[in-house]
């Protein structure tokens, strides 16, 4: 017999990253909520590399932290080594990334979770999920526990249906070994979702001490150390090295001569995988002139021996993985711990989904993470955040928050997500963003934090200190527009040594610092009243100041954006009535049900042509103004 | 907004040895059938596509004309809807009878150019395809639908093609560069960089310049006939117009207004403004025809400068030649029929293009238009290589065209790559508005065409 466990306003399914954000979020919100994990010791866990950030996924982990979510906090928290990549490739594709300590991250995840008010933690595999006739939701555990809510979020992962293949051998499974959720996906089948097989994979951890490092690149980190969180105020410092190795022609032998044995080549399984993220064999097929391909060799924590083989996944055999691992300079004796392996778990197709994460059929029926068919943790925590919020924000009956492509990397990932839906697992990248110039890291708190202090993220301490800064950046900017320099000799001498043209009349400092041969540092011995202020922000005065016309347009390109989203388009139109749409174009709109004409021009097989029959459909009809009522 | 079935008239007007009336939509083959009959008594509803009929067009009873009856089934027509041709003997009359009559069984007239948006809209035809069969239509002369046709054929969408795949091949090296900064993706080099961003530079240039050429035998160049009182500008005018529009006296400042004039010269459309002469005067009333000629000539495409042969270069007219040293300008020196007096050699050190002509006599024109042709580059067009072919396409090739230059630019001042780059994408954004494609996702997915990305 069951019996009912709890009333709460949200119950969050799964709590990796995008669980872990959904929870806290909607209890920070001051909503009763319930966060379930199949596993207590796998909360926050990290399956695969023990790192957070990398290009544009430190956006959003920057993003995340500025709106007020907590994966930035806790990757400083258990950071092991940060770097900037990109550096000189320009502020849009600087990207924070952090090597970090995978069981004390998890450690600190799950602790914040016990300590933080209005959120229960629960140990339960949910195996049924069903919707009362009053709208709430009913969840019930392996162990016949209910729990009725008023929304659900599903994060599921990889847990959902996962199944694990090495080489010929496979079987149900988890992540790490943990067990799956076996009997969720046939309930939301039932309830009406339709699901599809995604699968990703992992390399082998191998041990430290079996490694030979002797003639190994090594990678530092950058010193000193950029946090991610703004909350983060105490310098952190660098606590490991990484190292380099590469591939051979001998790796790719052993791999081409076993190739028939991956289950993916043999056919084994069925799931999509994602594009970016190939296993070596992947690789090696796929780019078969390529001599060699590097790898990482980074390690999982300060209290393991355990070493993380970025670059290598594969669903081979563990026998030839021993082989090809073994073939690589540095780990002819490496002992692997944990063979690599390939997972293949269920998930959705986003395209149910509306921008606030809702499945538009399901009302408070949220998805967050890789159950959306994204990948990596930075995507799902972003995810989990926002629909944590939404899920609050509807069960309070106020207005949700909806992030549009022009406001963060985690408003274009959800429109993608829900407008041109996904073939295979979703990585975010900095080229994905149309408005890179204004969507960098080292503003987000700028784009983002008001918004969280507004939805009640945002404490009055780290508002304060926000106010404060923008006060102070705008005081340096004024300040360098007033500042003229003098043509003395050494201004000039600084000048010819960055090969730019000498003044001879005194100049302004905004316009030195405009040059792209100079910059704040290389000023430094003539700005004589520079003041003492947080290093980001002069980042910020001299990107602003560096980019002013490609801000500007790209501002302008925001503005004719915004514009096509206020041309709302009705929830209940069936498209195929519409004459003039082509039929593709039709389908696709009945299927996604754009919010409004800009979403609708981002669909793909949607033509320009079927736009204009929208515009002149939707002036005839008036609906524009019916909407907007 | 109901698809209503809409046909026309599809030959030009006017006598001819076979006339088309073309029904579209949802009802074409219904309409037709109530209008045509076979001889063989079968229903075209009963045909396939691409399937022909003979037959007559009756109403009433009454034999119209014998008949071909075309139909194309949606959507494999020109339309992508249900479509039939009906071929009837040629002449305003016979067309119009059997127009009538379809229209009486159920179709409505087409609007211009309606067939090509239907088709447009169907997805049969890019919009610079449907835009340049909207050009095939409204063509003034035989190079102008000769353009047209090279561009409905889509040479215009090949050659933005080419340019577009090599800015997507720089923007997604960008892209994989600094998304993968640990993939071992080679490094950017700012040279190749710069030298293949310069050939798309040179290609968008050569498809605009193309189109000066091609627009001025489309629609005319704008002309300016200029000169001091009395050198016989209205006399040229005239003599070029065929007829007479200025008054021609020998009273210096008898053409007060500018007056305008369209005649054809060789292969190109001149328009032609004869003005007030330039001479500073305290005429109120000519002098506001002489201000007016002052503006003109800051904003024409062409000026025709004509000095009197029989006359020294006064001051005046010195200051003229200096005046349009910089603008497309021809000098014409008539009256040569009389005795010249007139230092030749000053005129032709300051004006390229200086020719000789007598107004009066008509000679010299043969001249005046080669002069023209090359100056307007109209001489070096070729009709079949590919050009923007209107405005609107004109307007995004512009905007590439910036775009690409500041992308150079970017690099050539030692900007970053990632301004590069936003540079080089918002050049991509504007070709495919060109050509009406959308495909924001296309650098994505080269990305993970041509590098091994991953971790």
């Amino acid at each position: 017999m069951g019996f009912v466990a709890g009333n709460f306003d949200i119950a969050v399914i799964g709590a990796g990253h995008a669980g872990i954000e959904a929870g806290l979020a909607s209890a920070r919100l001051g909503c009763s909520t319930v966060v379930f994990t199949i596993n207590m010791d796998a909360v926050g866990n990290c399956p695969c590399n023990p790192s957070i950030g990398g290009t544009a996924k430190g956006h959003l982990v920057r993003e995340i932290d500025a709106i007020g979510g907590e994966m930035g906090k806790t990757a400083d928290e258990s950071l092991l080594q940060m770097r900037m990549l990109n550096r000189g490739k320009g502020p849009a594709v600087h990207s924070l990334r952090a090597q970090i300590d995978r069981r004390k991250y998890a450690e600190i995840m799950k602790h914040k979770l016990e300590l933080q008010d209005n959120l229960e933690l629960h140990q339960g595999e949910i195996v049924d999920i069903k919707q009362n006739d009053d709208g709430t939701w009913m969840l019930t555990t392996r162990l016949k526990a209910s729990y009725c809510c008023r929304a659900v979020i599903i994060a599921t992962g990889t847990y959902l249906g996962g199944r694990v293949y090495v080489g010929d051998v496979s079987y149900e499974s988890g992540p790490d070994g943990i067990f799956p959720a076996t009997f969720l996906g046939k309930a939301l089948k039932d309830l009406g979702l339709s699901l599809r097989r995604f699968k990703t994979g992992t390399p082998a951890r191998v041990l430290k001490k079996s490694i030979d490092f002797t003639d190994l690149e090594e990678q530092a980190g950058d010193e000193p150390v950029v946090p991610f969180s703004y909350d983060t105020l105490q310098p952190i410092q660098n606590k490991v090295k990484c190292h380099i190795s590469w591939t051979n022609d001998n790796t790719k032998k052993i791999i081409m001569d076993n190739i028939h044995r991956s289950p993916l080549y043999g056919g084994l399984i069925e799931g999509v995988g994602p594009r970016y993220c190939p296993s070596i064999e992947d690789k090696i097929v796929r780019f078969a002139d390529k001599p060699r391909h590097q790898l990482f060799i980074e390690p999982c924590g300060l209290g393991t021996e355990e070493m993380y083989l970025q670059g290598m996944s594969s669903s081979l055999p563990e026998e030839v993985q021993l082989q090809f691992y073994h073939s690589i300079k540095g780990l002819e004796n490496a002992v692997v711990m944990r063979p690599a392996y390939a997972i293949e778990y269920d998930c959705i197709d986003p395209l149910q989904l509306e921008n606030t994460l809702e499945f538009a059929e399901f009302n408070g029926l949220y998805g967050a993470g890789q159950f959306n068919g994204s990948s990596g943790y930075e995507e799902a925590a972003a995810q989990g955040l926002l629909a944590g919020i939404n899920a609050a924000l509807k069960v309070q009956g106020a207005e949700p928050l909806i992030l549009d492509r022009a406001s963060s990397y985690i408003g274009t990932l959800v429109d993608d997500l829900v407008t041109k839906g996904v073939s295979d697992p979703y990585r975010m990248m900095t080229s994905r963003s149309e408005y890179r110039l204004i969507l960098r890291q080292d503003n987000a708190d700028e784009r983002l934090t008001p918004l969280g202090r507004k939805i009640g993220l945002i404490n009055d301490d780290r508002w304060h200190r926000f106010e404060l800064k923008q006060e102070l950046k705008r005081k340096e900017l004024n300040r360098i527009k007033d500042t003229v320099i003098p043509p003395t000799d050494e201004l000039n001498e600084i000048l010819v040594s960055r090969e730019t043209t000498e003044v001879h009349t005194g100049i302004r400092l905004i316009d030195l610092i405009k040059r792209p041969q100079l910059n704040y540092e290389a000023l430094i011995s003539i700005d004589n009243n520079r003041p003492q202020l947080d290093q980001n922000i002069f980042e910020q005065v001299e990107v602003e100041v560096k980019y002013e016309g490609y801000i500007a347009r790209q501002l302008t390109q925001i503005n004719q954006m915004r514009k096509l989203e206020t041309k709302r388009l009705p929830k209940n139109v069936d498209y195929n009535t519409i004459v003039g749409l082509r039929l593709e174009a039709a389908e696709k709109l009945n299927k996604i049900k754009p919010q409004n004409i800009g979403q609708a021009s981002r669909i793909s097989g949607v033509s320009p042509a079927d736009i204009s029959v929208l515009i002149i459909w939707l002036s005839q009809n008036h609906i524009t103004k019916q909407t907007e009522e | 907004m109901e698809n209503n079935t809409i046909a026309a008239i599809s030959t030009p007007n006017g006598a001819g040895g076979i006339g088309v009336i073309r029904i579209s939509g949802d009802n074409a083959i219904t309409i037709a059938d109530k209008v045509f009959h076979s001889n063989s008594g079968k229903m075209l509803k009963n045909f396939k596509g691409y399937t022909a009929a003979f037959g007559h067009v009756v109403e009433n009873n009454e034999i119209i004309d014998e008949a071909i009856a075309l139909v194309f089934r949606t959507p494999h027509s020109y339309t992508g809807e249900n479509l039939v041709e009906l071929s009837c003997h040629g002449g305003m009359y016979i067309t119009t009878q059997v127009l009538r009559a379809v229209l009486n069984a159920g179709a409505v007239t087409a609007q211009p150019g309606e067939f090509t948006k239907r088709a447009f809209i169907n997805g049969k035809l890019d919009l610079a395809e449907s835009e340049a069969v909207m050009d095939i239509i409204g063509a003034k002369g035989k190079s102008a639908a000769r353009a047209a046709l090279a561009c409905k054929d889509g040479s215009v969408s090949k050659k933005i093609d080419s340019v577009k795949d090599k800015l997507i091949t720089q923007a997604a090296h960008l892209s994989a560069w600094a998304d993968y900064p640990e993939d071992d993706i080679p490094a950017v080099s700012v040279e190749n960089l710069r030298v293949s961003i310069s050939s798309c530079l040179n290609e968008v240039e050569i498809l605009l310049k193309n189109y000066d050429a091609g627009k001025i035998i489309k629609d005319g160049i704008d002309t300016l006939i200029i000169g001091k009182p009395n050198v016989g500008k209205s006399t040229l005018m005239n003599l070029l117009s065929g007829c007479e529009r200025s008054i021609v006296t020998d009273i210096p400042g008898t053409t007060r207004d500018i007056i305008e004039e369209t005649v054809m010269l060789g292969d190109v459309t001149l328009l032609l403004s004869d003005t007030a002469g330039l001479r500073d005067t305290d005429n109120p009333i000519e002098k506001i025809g002489v201000d007016k000629a002052k503006n003109r000539l800051k904003s024409c495409g062409l000026v025709l400068a004509v000095f009197d042969g029989t006359e020294e270069l006064s001051d005046e007219d010195k200051k003229l030649l200096d005046k349009i040293a910089d603008v497309p300008a021809v000098a014409i020196i008539n009256k040569t029929d009389i005795d010249c007096k007139i230092d030749i050699d000053y005129v032709k050190n300051k004006i390229e293009h200086t020719i000789l002509i007598s107004a009066v006599n008509g000679t010299g024109v043969e001249k005046l238009e080669e002069a023209v042709s090359k100056i307007t580059g109209v001489a070096d067009f070729d009709p079949a290589v590919a050009t923007v072919a209107n405005e609107r396409q004109r307007i995004c090739a512009v905007n590439a065209l910036c775009a690409i230059r500041e992308a150079l630019d970017a690099l050539d001042i030692g900007m970053t790559l990632d301004a590069v780059t936003v540079s080089l994408e918002d050049g991509i954004q504007y070709l495919l508005e060109l050509t009406g494609e959308r495909a924001s996702e296309v650098v994505v997915d080269n990305v993970f065409a041509k590098f091994c990305v991953g971790k």
